[in-house]
């Protein structure tokens, strides 16, 4: 399953962590890549609509009108919904739950995950048994089954989505944190540094976590998408936020009821999660070339 | 190689037992008394009570996990807290067969869009065509499976009205019910793996066709069809077994999904429904039977792996 292999060679190593000038070199790297150039195009639309969602929809996402179920005209671009409401109005309030409970999950997870990984592959012995265990067991599955287990245990709700998505995913993290740290404990100015009498938390985050960034921010990246995708799917199991909150995935559930008269409703929230997952998929391709690092599973599991 | 293959299916065995007592402990550990749930509409304290002896709840959490797992021993899975208190083993056995018809659908529809796509790309790589099946493999893989299906009831059953838009009918009620009723969910949960098995019958291909027993075929003077068919298609189909563990777990994962759109009563509608209807020995049943496909199916794949590689050893 998904891997990026975290065995760095030494030159690349050599070039250290993330320095302005070599942000900017990435930067113009970024920018010559016509996929690059799509999927940041994609994210800044989706970022504005999330920041600006207010000024940029029509209408109020959750006033009903009797304009009810009307297909997209000039009025209403995308159409109405079976209580009136603007669609385009829904789609762009979605973007701001999707992309928050995407990005926070995965910072929840990326801590957590790293964390463990950093402790089970620096200090070894049972602490590397217990943790590794564990995330072995979460392993076996695939994470979007995780969410669902532990939304099963926690209960429904937004929360608890949150929650259940960012444990869901920090096996990823948690296994190439671990195996950077295994290869980076060996090199030479780790051990100087732990000579000189670095504790071992300065050690770690001073001197093998800069080095470890590259493969994490790229699994980050893939980890957002993800993210995204379970939330619209819990959501769409009415397993997510409560009813009448604009999210793509309950959108998208409602319109089932609706599938043979609207199908404008059954269509464009999925069109924003494709687009949205498309976006952020890019950047990670972009990525992981920019930064070098390479994979083995060459495939994610969602 | 026998020695590997029990010590694999022990591991598996205590994984499973794992999973098992972490979903027993973790469910109970939870706020909320799941009989209050159960009773929150009779209201009357001594009711409750009664049934927390009936049922062994008053004992101490330990007993109620060892009489727990002997129960589970006889397969004995509890009953649903709903309408006729039906047993939740029966519930697993109606649903199990409905969700591997459609996993198994799935994987061959994965197959028959992904086989031709992967070849045609890697013989005729950077054409046209191998760009063009690249973007549809990035779209197949962005787009939600749930989402997926929903256009193709649009499309199918409420436009062109070619097949049901839901439902499940078993196979004893003759194939083209059956078949007709999981096309849909099938194309919906097979895409997203298509495209992964495109790409990596691609990438095995432009290996495979790199190397010198494909030079000396061509020199022989062999058809190029007769080349890339008999030869490499052969040779490159090695490394894609792989990807079969990987295929299980997103075919499973997209039908506790996709279930649910085609309302098919299947073990990923049963789990959804009985979380949503906070029915725990539905929910607990679910998990632990999903759980063992899981586990079982990552046992067979190592096994088969190290039959055709006699190389792997167990790693963990």
């Amino acid at each position: 399953m998904a891997q990026i292999t975290t065995e760095p060679n030494s030159a690349e190593l050599a070039e250290g962590g993330l320095s302005p000038r070599q942000g900017r070199r990435w930067l113009r790297l970024l920018m010559q890549d016509k996929k690059a150039v799509v999927s940041l195009i994609i994210l800044l639309m989706l970022i504005i609509s999330a920041i600006f969602a207010p000024l940029i929809s029509p209408y109020d996402p959750t006033s009903m009108a009797f304009d009810m179920l009307q297909s997209p005209s000039l009025e209403h671009l995308l159409g109405t919904d079976d209580l009136g409401r603007d669609l385009f109005s829904r789609i762009v309030h979605g973007a701001r739950i999707s992309l928050f409970v995407g990005v926070s999950t995965v910072a929840i997870s990326l801590i957590l995950g790293v964390t463990l990984g950093l402790l089970a592959g620096y200090y070894g012995g049972w602490l590397d048994n217990l943790i590794m265990r564990y995330i072995d067991l979460q392993w076996a599955f695939p994470n979007f089954i995780i969410a669902v287990y532990l939304v099963a245990i926690f209960g429904t709700g937004l929360e608890n989505v949150i929650i259940a998505v960012s444990l869901a995913f920090l096996d990823d993290f948690a296994r190439i944190a671990r195996s950077m740290v295994l290869f980076l404990k060996e090199e030479e100015y780790v051990i100087a540094a732990r000579s000189l009498g670095a504790s071992d938390a300065r050690v770690l985050i001073w001197h093998v976590l800069p080095n470890a960034l590259a493969p994490i921010i790229v699994q980050a990246t893939v980890s957002i998408s993800y993210a995204i995708l379970a939330e619209a799917g819990l959501s769409f199991l009415g397993l997510g936020v409560k009813a009448s909150t604009p999210t793509w995935g309950l959108i998208l559930s409602d319109a089932r009821t609706f599938i043979s008269r609207a199908w404008w409703l059954g269509v464009f929230p999925g069109f924003a999660i494709m687009l949205t997952v498309l976006g952020i998929n890019f950047l990670g391709d972009t990525l992981r070339d920019i930064l070098d690092v390479r994979e083995t599973g060459e495939v994610s599991k969602r | 190689m026998t020695v590997y293959i029990l010590r694999r299916s022990f591991y598996a065995l205590v994984v499973m037992w794992a999973v098992a007592t972490l979903v027993f402990f973790m469910l109970r550990a939870v706020p909320g008394d799941p009989l209050q749930a159960m009773l929150f509409d009779v209201g009357d304290p001594q009711a409750v009570e009664q049934l927390r002896r009936k049922l062994g709840l008053d004992q101490p959490i330990y007993v109620q996990y060892f009489l727990w797992f002997g129960r589970l021993f006889q397969g004995d899975l509890g009953n649903s807290i709903y309408g006729s208190r039906i047993e939740v083993s029966r519930i697993i056995a109606e649903a199990f067969p409905r969700t591997i018809s459609l996993a198994t659908l799935s994987f061959f529809v994965a197959l028959i869009l992904a086989v031709p796509a992967g070849l045609i790309s890697a013989v005729r790589k950077n054409s046209p065509l191998d760009h063009g099946f690249t973007f549809v493999a990035f779209l197949g893989l962005s787009m939600p499976d749930f989402w997926l299906a929903i256009l193709l009831i649009i499309v199918f059953a409420v436009n062109l009205q070619w097949l049901p838009a839901i439902g499940y009918a078993p196979l004893s009620q003759g194939f083209w019910p059956w078949l007709s009723h999981l096309i849909l969910p099938s194309i919906a949960i097979g895409t997203a793996f298509s495209a992964i098995l495109a790409r990596m019958i691609r990438s095995a291909m432009l290996e495979v066709l790199k190397s010198d027993f494909i030079q000396v075929a061509r020199s022989k003077g062999l058809l190029e069809r007769q080349v890339i068919l008999k030869h490499a298609f052969r040779n490159a189909l090695i490394p894609v077994i792989t990807v079969i563990g990987i295929a299980f777990a997103l075919l499973m994962a997209g039908a506790v999904i996709v279930e649910n759109v085609f309302a098919i009563k299947g073990l990923g509608r049963v789990l959804i429904q009985g979380i949503l209807n906070r029915d725990y020995p539905v929910v607990q049943g679910a998990i632990l039977v999903v759980s063992a496909i899981f586990i079982f199916s990552n046992l067979l794949v190592d096994v088969l792996y190290a039959m055709i590689d006699p190389r792997i050893e167990l790693e963990k």
